[in-house]
Parts: structure tokens; sequence; C-alpha cells
């Protein structure tokens, strides 16, 4: 049966035919779908984890136990991830054990643009690149094959115009699997100096015998052509290469890691003119470079963003299509959604004139205009850590001005440590726990807060306040999101206070609300057009002409514009 | 030959089910299809574009400027902004719709004015449409998307009946007749253009 699917739900189906069982993973764009379509499958167990340190350490147990076990994460998570996966390199597998790890060049949703298969070649994992949908589901199978033939993890590599993009797909069988028997083997999986340095050399014979085994199994393909010529590409970008309908020779390499760099030489041998292409950073060129190969590549497509088809065609030197020339419009950028709990966090933030370390989530929005309420975003949870280090740079007193804030996904993620080391290292920083109960940016997934598991089934629910007080948090304040009175107190209360709080604003995500909420308007005879409602940057106020008026399309009712409004001109529409 | 599709709007305005219903049509009738989609930080509020190619064989999942055989504009802002992405004889279908951007919320920079001569004096195929108030009269303006593909189906010379059978296969039971007519409403407007 012939199916579109979007390069992550075929990674799913892949996981399915390969027979794996367990999956796990923490939410990150552009790989947030490849979990949640694992978890319609009823026979595999699928689960999201806090962050992607303990979905990698998840699924390393579950390989050692036996089973084809998969974790997926965005680039950035495979930071999280390192700490296992580098040892895992060395313990090897026992169930197939494979990563997807979504990379985003042109960061179209992240906070940088790292390249996976750097990570990879420090961490000696090999790595499968696929270039569409097919090959998504192809490759978890030969990626399942090579992780127990080998012995090692296997990280398949997409970006997202893999992930993101639909293409046909024919559905396969599912392989029957059995989980492979546990044996204790304290040589293998403790790595402990004495273990370790002989696992050391096994990890890299396995890497030689995968480099010379690429043609055996299949993981690179030559198309001939006329001409000297040369291509050596991978991904996306063969499908960019191939869509400029230049008449080349071109090598498209399904193994990024390690490259067969003897398959390469004979294929260069005789070419005039070699281009690599490649996105993000030149690891086929440097390398192939370095095996005395000449050829052309970062000089001619740089390391920032993505390949254009454009830009290939004008690099070989074809003809390049007219195009109507581009009129001066004004950005629309994503912004914080109609009745969103966090614009009125960042209104007082804004009325109390704080310095705000950001984190990661919806939230980061309050850095865009109106508010710019966000003085840094770095990671996940470093809005902690880093509220702490001002405070230790310039003292108390600074810190009565500075604020973290941090969502409850993320705080769970990666925020706890951070306060803990407020607490340990006797700071007085005042975190803001903005709780919309979700993880919000990513699309809505459960997480240990939410009470509800990846299948939406109820589970415990993480108290946050009860876990700020354990690690040693006296001033605990939870107040309605909504209620900028109550949030304008706390802050003021907990800044000036010399001891660390938390304030947690709760309030749930208005889009998982299903119920409506009475819109509001605004009275022409009341609004002097002062601008007031306008600085909350909400997407349903507009100014005509001097006054204001609400779109109740798109008003959720939150009244937030309401208590702003210093001539008492909005309120509820009556019915 | 392949035929490349914009669909271009606003975070939220249906573009990526529209995608999806165009890929899948495609898809029944044999042709090879990609499709790219926009997720994430772009679906809050802001631009977005869904990319459908269907041919022989088609590579690149993307359209580059100057190659879209048609655009979809849900948005006219967004027609405005896609329309260096038209080929030079591309359709381009427009709601006439607007939605304010950020800067034109906060009075920082107008929404352009003119938009619809600018496009009515590039594009010699254009059709400018109020799916916005055909939607209204309809009583959902989620249906803006149906007139849209109707719009399509008018453009491709298809059976409209074929469109109504996907439409039913595709929405929720109790819509089924109102975005039915919501596609005959689309199909009408693009011969009438």
């Amino acid at each position: 049966m012939k199916k579109l699917m979007l390069g992550n739900e075929a990674i799913a189906r892949g996981v399915y035919e390969a027979g794996a069982t367990v999956a796990v993973a923490y939410p990150g764009t552009p790989s947030t779908e490849i979990t949640e379509f694992i978890a319609k499958y009823d026979d595999i167990y699928a689960e999201w984890a806090p962050n992607e340190k303990v979905a990698m350490e998840v699924a390393i147990g579950s390989s050692v136990a036996g089973a084809r076990s998969v974790v997926a994460m965005k680039h950035v998570g495979l930071n999280v991830a390192a700490d296992p996966l580098f040892t895992a390199a060395y313990t090897g597998v026992n169930g197939g054990l494979v990563a997807f790890v979504a990379d985003d060049p042109g960061m179209h949703s992240s906070q940088n643009e790292q390249d996976t298969r750097m990570i990879a070649r420090a961490a000696n994992v090999p790595v499968l690149e696929p270039s569409n949908s097919t090959e998504c589901k192809e490759y978890v199978k030969k990626a399942m094959e090579i992780s127990e033939e080998y012995d090692t993890p296997v990280i398949v590599r997409l970006t997202t115009r893999v992930a993101h993009s639909q293409s046909v797909v024919e559905l396969g069988e599912k392989t029957a699997y059995e989980l492979k028997p546990y044996e204790k083997d304290i040589k293998k999986y403790v790595m402990t100096p004495a273990n370790a340095k002989p696992r050391h050399i096994v990890v890299e014979e396995r890497m030689k015998r995968l480099s010379a085994d690429a043609e055996k199994l299949g993981l690179f393909s030559i198309e001939k052509a006329n001409n000297k010529v040369g291509i050596i590409t991978s991904g996306i970008c063969y499908q960019y290469v191939k869509e400029t309908g230049i008449e080349a020779n071109i090598m498209k390499l399904a193994m990024l890691n390690p490259l067969p760099l003897e398959v390469i030489k004979a294929f260069a041998e005789g070419l005039d003119e070699i281009y690599v292409v490649e996105e993000l950073e030149p690891v086929i060129e440097e390398q192939v470079k370095a095996a005395g190969i000449n050829v052309k590549g970062k000089e001619l497509f740089g390391r920032q963003g993505e390949i254009t088809v454009r830009q290939l065609k004008s690099v070989f030197g074809m003809a390049l299509p007219t195009y109507r020339e581009a009129q001066k419009t004004p950005v629309r950028p994503p912004v914080l959604c109609p009745g969103c709990p966090h614009r009125s966090v960042y209104t007082v933030i804004n009325k109390l004139k704080l310095t705000v370390t950001g984190d990661i989530g919806c939230y980061t929005l309050g850095s865009a205009p109106p508010h710019g309420a966000i003085d840094t975003c770095v990671c996940m949870g470093a809005s902690v850590g880093m509220a702490h280090g001002m405070e230790k740079a310039r003292g108390k007193e600074f810190t009565k001005n500075v604020v973290g804030i941090i969502g409850d996904s993320t705080f769970i993620h990666s925020g706890i440590t951070g306060l803990v080391d407020i607490v340990y290292n006797k700071g007085v920083s005042t975190i803001i726990i903005a709780d919309n109960s979700i993880t919000g940016m990513t699309g809505h997934q459960q997480n240990p807060g939410t009470g509800k598991t990846l299948q939406g089934e109820q589970t415990y629910a993480l108290d946050l306040a009860t876990l700020c007080k354990a690690v040693g948090i006296n001033n605990v304040v939870t107040v309605n999101a909504y209620d900028m009175k109550a949030v304008e107190k706390a802050l003021r209360e907990e800044t000036a206070k010399d001891a660390p709080s938390v304030i947690i604003t709760k309030a749930p995500c208005r889009l998982i609300i299903k119920e409506k909420w009475p819109v509001y308007k605004c009275s022409h005879d009341k609004c002097v057009g002062c601008g007031a409602c306008l600085k909350l940057g909400c997407p349903a106020i507009q100014k005509v002409g001097n006054k204001v008026t609400i779109n109740t399309a798109l008003c959720a009712g939150c009244g937030v514009c309401a208590t702003v409004c210093p001539k008492g001109a909005i309120g509820k529409e009556e019915n | 030959m392949t035929k490349n599709i914009l669909i271009v709007g606003v975070g939220g305005q249906g573009t990526l089910l529209t995608g999806r219903i165009i890929g899948n049509y495609a898809l029944s009738k044999d042709y090879d299809v990609k499709m790219s989609e926009v997720h994430g930080m772009s679906q809050r509020g802001g631009s977005v574009v869904m990319q459908v190619k269907y041919g022989d064989t088609v590579y690149s999942p993307l359209v580059e400027l100057g190659e879209a055989d048609i655009i979809f504009a849900f948005e006219k802002l967004e027609a405005l902004r896609y329309l260096p992405f038209l080929k030079e004889d591309g359709v381009l279908i427009a709601n006439t719709q607007e939605i304010d951007p950020m800067p034109v919320v906060m009075g920082v920079e107008p929404y352009p004015v003119n938009i619809e001569e600018t496009l009515k004096a590039s594009c010699k195929n254009l059709c400018l449409m109020d799916a916005l108030s055909i939607a209204e009269e309809l009583g959902s303006v989620r249906v803006v998307n149906m007139i849209m593909i109707g719009a399509y189906a008018a453009y491709i010379g298809d059976d409209i009946k074929e469109w109504e059978e996907l439409v039913e296969k595709t929405v929720p039971p109790h819509t089924i007749e109102m975005n039915k007519e919501a596609v005959r409403r689309g199909y009408a407007a693009y011969q009438n253009k």
C-alpha cells in the first residue's frame, strides 16, 4: 500500500517494521512527531521522558535488556543526551539501539544550527542520513541491523526538510523480532577504566570495519554520467542536486559516519571537478580533502542556513528562473496567541522594569516586540543558572531586579538542578515558573507535571511547589497568571527578599482549554486611543483609525486588555 | 512535468490541511508527490507556507523563486509576500481577507494599501475572492480553506464531484454539507474570475 507520509511518520513506520518495542523521547521541533506516531502502534511501548539524557538512558537500558530500542530528539537535545551516548558507543548494544536526531539548518525553530554529524564523529557513532520518507523507513531497519551486527548505537540523522516533508512510502510488513537473551557481562557494560580501555579498541576497530563494509551494506549509491564532473552529497541535498537536472557523476552517501573513504577515492578517480554538496559543517569535505582528494565545497555553499536549488544552479552555471521583485511587506513573526497566559506576566515584568533571564518555549516569544521583556535565551534550563550567575557577578542588590522565567516542561527538563544550585550556594534569585500545564511550543505534549502520559493515561502529576520547597526554597508562591495584581504583588515581594523564591504563574495554555470564554469588545465612546492595550501584543486587538477594535473571531476572552485599559473602555461583550 | 503549488497564509488558517488534501488527490491520480510543511515556532500566528509538488518524479520538496505554477494565498499580505515565487504565467488565487501582522497591530507600520492593484498589475492569471465573506455566509470562517480548494478544482479543470467526495472523507460528518457547499462556491468563484 502506498501512502503519503511525513518523514517523521515514516521513521515511526520503520520502527514498527523493524520490530522495535521500546521508544523514548523528549519533544523538540523538528523531531516531535516521530514519537507521537510511534505511540499509535499498540505493540510498541512509547514514553515522553523528562529530558533527552533520561530518554537516551532508558533506551540504552532497554537495549541492554534485549529489546530493539529507539530514542528521538532534536539536534540540541543530543547535547543533553551526549553523556550516555558517548559511553554507549563503548558498551555497544544487545538489542539494536537507534537514535533519531533532527537537525535544523536555517533554524526554523531552534536556537542554533549545530551539525549532528560532528557530535557523532566525536562519539564514534555511525550515522545514516535519509533523503526522503521512503529512505526514512528503510534506514531505520538498516540502522537496526547495523546496530546489532556491529554492536553499536546508530544515529539516523534527519534535517527539517526531510522530517517535515511528505513523500510516498510503500508500507512493508513487521519483522518478527524476539528479545535477545539478557546476560550479565561486566566487561562489556560496566565502564570502569579497566573495562573501558579494551572497549575503546573495539570502538576503533568497529568503525574501520564499518567503513570497509559500506559497499556490502549498500550504504552509498553512484549514478554515472558521460563527463568528468562529480558530486558527492547526501540527504536532502541529494534531492536538490537531482532537481537541478545537472549532468554529473553523483555519489549519494547513506552513511555519513564513518565515511567509506576508499570508495570515495575510487569514485574521484579520473574526475576533473568534484563538488561536495552538504549543509552546515564541511564534514564530508574535510575528510575527503584529508584523504588527498581535491574537492570544492564550503567556499561555494557556505555553512549557514539551507542550500537551495537556485544556489546550486548558479554554482553549476545553469540558467536561473526569473522572478518578480520582492515587495516591501511588514514582517509577520510568530506571536503569543490570543488569550495566552504568558502575556499578562510579561506585561507586569515590563512595568517593573526587570532584567529577565529567559528560557526555551512559547514564552521565549516574550523577547519579541512589543514586550521585548527577555534579556537572555541560551538553552533548556539556562534561565535558572544564569539568574544565579548574574547575582554572583553583580551582587544581591542587582539581583532584586532580576528574574528567571522558565516553563513547566523546561523546568522539569533542566531547571531543577539550577534551583538546587541557587539554594546550595546561598543565592537570592527569584524564578518564575510559567506553568501552562503542557509542553506548548512543540505542539502540546504531556510532561511529568500534567498528570497524563504520552498516551493520555492518568499518572502521578509532579507538584512543582512541593518540589521547589523540597530543594530548599522557602518562598514558593502560586498565582493565577491572568491575575495581574497578584503577579505584580508576588514579583514585588519576592524579588525584595534576601532569600531565593519561586513564583509559579499558573494557567493552562489557552489552546488546550476547549471551552469558549465570553469575548471582549472596546467601546469607541470611551476609547481614547492611548494604546495601553496595544502594548499587550495581542493579535485580536487592532487599531482602526484612532480607536481600538477587538477582533471577536480571534479574541479568546482572557480579559487582560480590560485590566490594562485606563478608561474602562473594554468589557465583556453582552449577549 | 512537475506542478509546483504554494499555499501561504497565517498560522492557524488551515493551510496544512489544504495542502494535504491536494497532495492526496494527486497521489490518487498516481503522481509522485512531495510536500513540505512548517511546524513549531513558525505556527504561532506567523507567516506560513505549505509546499506541494507532483509529477512523474519529484525530487526537491521545495518550490523555488519564480517556479510556482499556482499560489493560494489565504491572506492578502501573504499573497504579496510570496509573489516572487510565482512563475511569470503562474496563477494566483488570493483571499482578500486582511489579518494584521504585529508591526501593524502596534502601529509601527501600516498594512500596505493597494495590494490588490499591485497583484492585478503583476499577474495575468489572478483570482481575487472574498473567501471570508463567503465562509461567514455559509456559517463558519473555518471553511475558507474549502473555498480555496474549490477554486483549485476549477483551476485544474477537474470534475467537482470528485472533490466533493474527497471533502466528504476528510471533514467531520456534521460539517460535510457546509464544506461541500464551500467547495462549490470556490469552484464558481474561480470560473467567474
